[in-house]
């Protein structure tokens, strides 16, 4: 628990202090991460299996995120050769 | 075959199956027809939402199927039929928008498709997981369609914004329904219910950050302020037919998530969320109306404006009565047809050379396409909340519940909030009928997009004419929640 | 019992010790010559052709990310195969579908294009 909190204020932290596009996604799987800690955990606390479906769903789909994610960062970059978010300017209010 | 699964549920996941079905042969056709062949490709994804809709109505009742995991009932159906409908606008929309743009429709068309697969599983989903991977399966398919016109710069921004918030949002939710999980021990929505209630647990303070979490992360995805910061970015970037499905569906099928979860798994913590989405609604009501005061840019004021529109809709789940979540789902229902068909409009403004969504584009209209003028001030005053139309009708289901509720505060709240954005929206209605400069872009119609604003106007007309239909649907799809918990709870 | 740790620290420490006394003894022993040669990353290996740190072709993340996802999904096969003997017919038709749609994903990919090199 004290292990996924702590990952999961990492990831949070990261997202939001860090300006690099693939650094912020690497604390979002930070933070997907602490929550398959979490669920495995509560899952060997309770003896129920279901946390660990749950872990398994995660993963997956973060998989399928992750590629999806960088398929958009590598369009977004060929277009402006930068993964610098405050160069993300186009459009504002 | 394992116990607890038989082929009943396969018959009652049925229109699921269909979609499935279809969303592969779109993509099988894709590859199989020749190219260029894009109509072809939106006649097979019309014929597989018409399916998928026949497949809805061979059964009724409630149902439980496959473990708990997917309820078939009255309120999963009523949005069903939102979101396959305002898949079927979509696609009448996107035809010529993709041939300008010269984008690839194959992958488009089954991208829409799966959003609405995952839509669909969200509002038939009663387990987290369920719920998890129906919000998954549409988010990531909003992804790729939001940065579909992969040369475009702001398409691509919109995308990477909508990407990093949407993936940072849903991690906040994962973790909430970790700790919603760890706390219950189940799951499943219906048995978490009665654990909650249980005084050992009402006061732990990991319960109470968990729903905080929950809140937060669906906040994102309805873009209610504070979480509202990606919405006009990504409805300015996006494709305009991706925008308009964004805006309805994805915004519908989040409210479908957030009366399951909330009033289905989390009766017990009624006082904590209630006054949460409270703050939510005064504020994402206010701040939406007041920068959308200010924007040139149409796409934009609509994305402001649905913000609003989300505020108001959240009113309904904070009165929390039957009524309540009845005129949630009739402002939803009433809500898609105006906000579809106000991006239709845009959609006709879009040429070779001009995108049309700038508020000069539109001066004048009037006296070079009155019908199109005259179907946008139709659902400007709907959006508004103008008699006769639609929108009225909605408002005034949703303030008045607000009041039977005892919450005075928050109906007047959401009356001065009208008015003011009226302003914005009247502002449009005088370029397109005052201003006679010929500087704006001239529309252009094809049959797909005649359909499409004819049904969006037939609509609003109807539905601010003749609401008792509908009311009576949405009240009885309403019942099927176990709104009956929430009021138990309430002092 | 902690008396039962007590196999671990042994190794622990041996494991330690065993290190620290071949760096220490090779470093009081070896002598101190340095060549072009000596500094490659292998040794012994296969000759270096550029440097390490080049830029990966951009088609490479195309296959890559392609490769993770049919990777990943393998994750589902696993739990299935364990109890696969309970699940019987219903379950290899369940796992039928599941490959069936990976598959129309595989074929859609491969005739647009994507795993073509050039």
């Amino acid at each position: 628990m004290l292990l996924s909190a702590a990952l999961f204020i990492i990831g949070v932290i990261g997202v939001m202090v860090r300006r690099n596009i693939i650094i912020i996604f690497m604390s979002i799987e930070l933070i997907l991460n602490a929550v398959n800690i979490n669920l495995v955990a509560f899952s060997a606390q309770l003896q129920n299996n279901v946390g660990q479906v749950f872990a398994i769903f995660v993963v997956a789909v973060a998989a399928a995120e992750a590629a999806v994610g960088l398929g958009i960062i590598l369009a977004f970059y060929r277009n402006k050769e930068t993964v610098n978010i405050d160069e993300m300017n186009l459009m504002k209010w | 075959m394992p116990a607890g699964v038989s082929l009943r549920d396969f018959y009652y996941l049925l229109p699921e199956l269909v979609l499935t079905g279809g969303a592969l042969l779109v993509l099988i056709a894709d590859v199989l027809l020749p190219r260029r062949s894009g109509h072809a490709l939106a006649w097979i994804t019309l014929l597989v939402l018409a399916a998928t809709l026949a497949s809805l109505g061979t059964f009724s009742g409630t149902h439980e199927v496959a473990h708990g995991l997917i309820a078939v009932d009255e309120f999963a159906l009523f949005f069903k039929v939102v979101f396959l409908v305002s898949a079927a606008v979509t696609v009448l929309m996107s035809v010529r928008y993709l041939e300008i743009e010269g984008a690839s429709p194959g992958e488009y068309y089954f991208l829409i498709l799966c959003a609405t697969l995952g839509m669909m599983i969200l509002a038939g989903g009663i387990d987290l997981i369920t719920i998890f991977i129906g919000l998954e399966t549409m988010a990531v398919s909003f992804y790729i369609l939001v940065g579909f016109i992969k040369p475009n710069q702001k398409s691509n921004e919109a995308a990477v914004k909508y990407f990093l918030l949407g993936a940072f949002s849903l991690g906040i939710l994962l973790y909430g329904m970790s700790l919603l999980y760890g706390l219950s021990g189940t799951t499943n929505l219906r048995v978490m219910a009665p654990v909650f209630f249980g005084p050992e647990t009402r006061h732990d303070p990991r319960l109470i950050l968990a729903v905080m979490l929950v809140v937060a992360g669906v906040g994102f995805k309805i873009a209610a302020v504070p979480f509202h910061m990606w919405a006009p970015d990504v409805y300015e970037g996006a494709p305009t037919p991706v925008t308009a499905f964004l805006s309805v569906g994805s915004k519908a099928a989040s409210f479908a998530m957030i009366l399951r979860i909330f009033l289905e798994g989390l009766p017990a913590m009624v006082h904590d969320w209630q006054i949460l989405f409270e703050a939510l609604a005064i504020v994402t009501m206010t701040v939406g109306n007041l920068a959308a005061l200010t924007q040139t840019n149409l796409k934009r004021m609509l994305a402001y404006s649905s913000i609003a529109h989300a505020g108001y809709i959240l009113i309904g789940l904070v009165a929390g009565t039957p009524r309540g979540v009845s005129a949630m789902l009739i402002y939803l229902f009433i809500y898609t047809f105006m906000q579809l068909g106000a991006f239709t409009v845009i959609v006709l403004m879009r040429r070779r050379d001009v995108v049309g969504d700038e508020l000069k584009d539109f001066s004048g209209l009037h006296f070079r396409h009155p019908y199109a003028a005259f179907a946008m001030l139709l659902f400007m005053l709907s959006l508004g909340g103008i008699p006769p139309t639609a929108g009225f009708m909605g408002k005034f289901w949703l303030f008045s519940a607000a009041i039977d509720a005892h919450y005075y505060w928050l109906a007047v709240i959401g009356v001065l909030n009208s008015a003011v954005s009226l302003y914005y929206y009247i502002r449009l209605v005088v370029f397109m009928y005052l201003k006679k400069d010929a500087t704006g872009s001239e529309p252009s119609t094809t049959p797909a997009l005649t359909v499409a604003l004819a049904i969006a106007v037939v609509a609003t007309i109807y539905i601010g004419i003749y609401p008792r239909v509908l009311f009576e649907i949405a009240e009885a799809s309403a019942r099927t929640l176990g709104v009956v918990g929430i009021t138990a709870a309430l002092p | 019992m902690l008396s039962d740790y007590i196999p671990i620290a042994i190794f622990v420490v041996v494991a330690t010790g065993f290190a620290v006394f071949t760096l220490v003894f090779a470093s009081l022993l070896h002598s101190e010559k340095y060549n072009k040669v000596k500094l490659e990353p292998y040794e012994c290996g296969i000759e270096p052709i550029t440097d390490a740190r080049d830029r990966y072709s951009i088609r490479y993340y195309l296959v890559a990310m392609l490769f993770v996802i049919f990777d990943v999904e393998t994750v589902f096969m696993f739990p299935w195969a364990v109890i696969f003997d309970k699940l019987l017919l219903f379950g290899l038709i369940e796992m039928v579908v599941f490959i069936f749609i990976l598959v129309v994903g595989y074929y859609y990919a491969w005739q647009k294009g994507a795993l073509e090199w050039a």
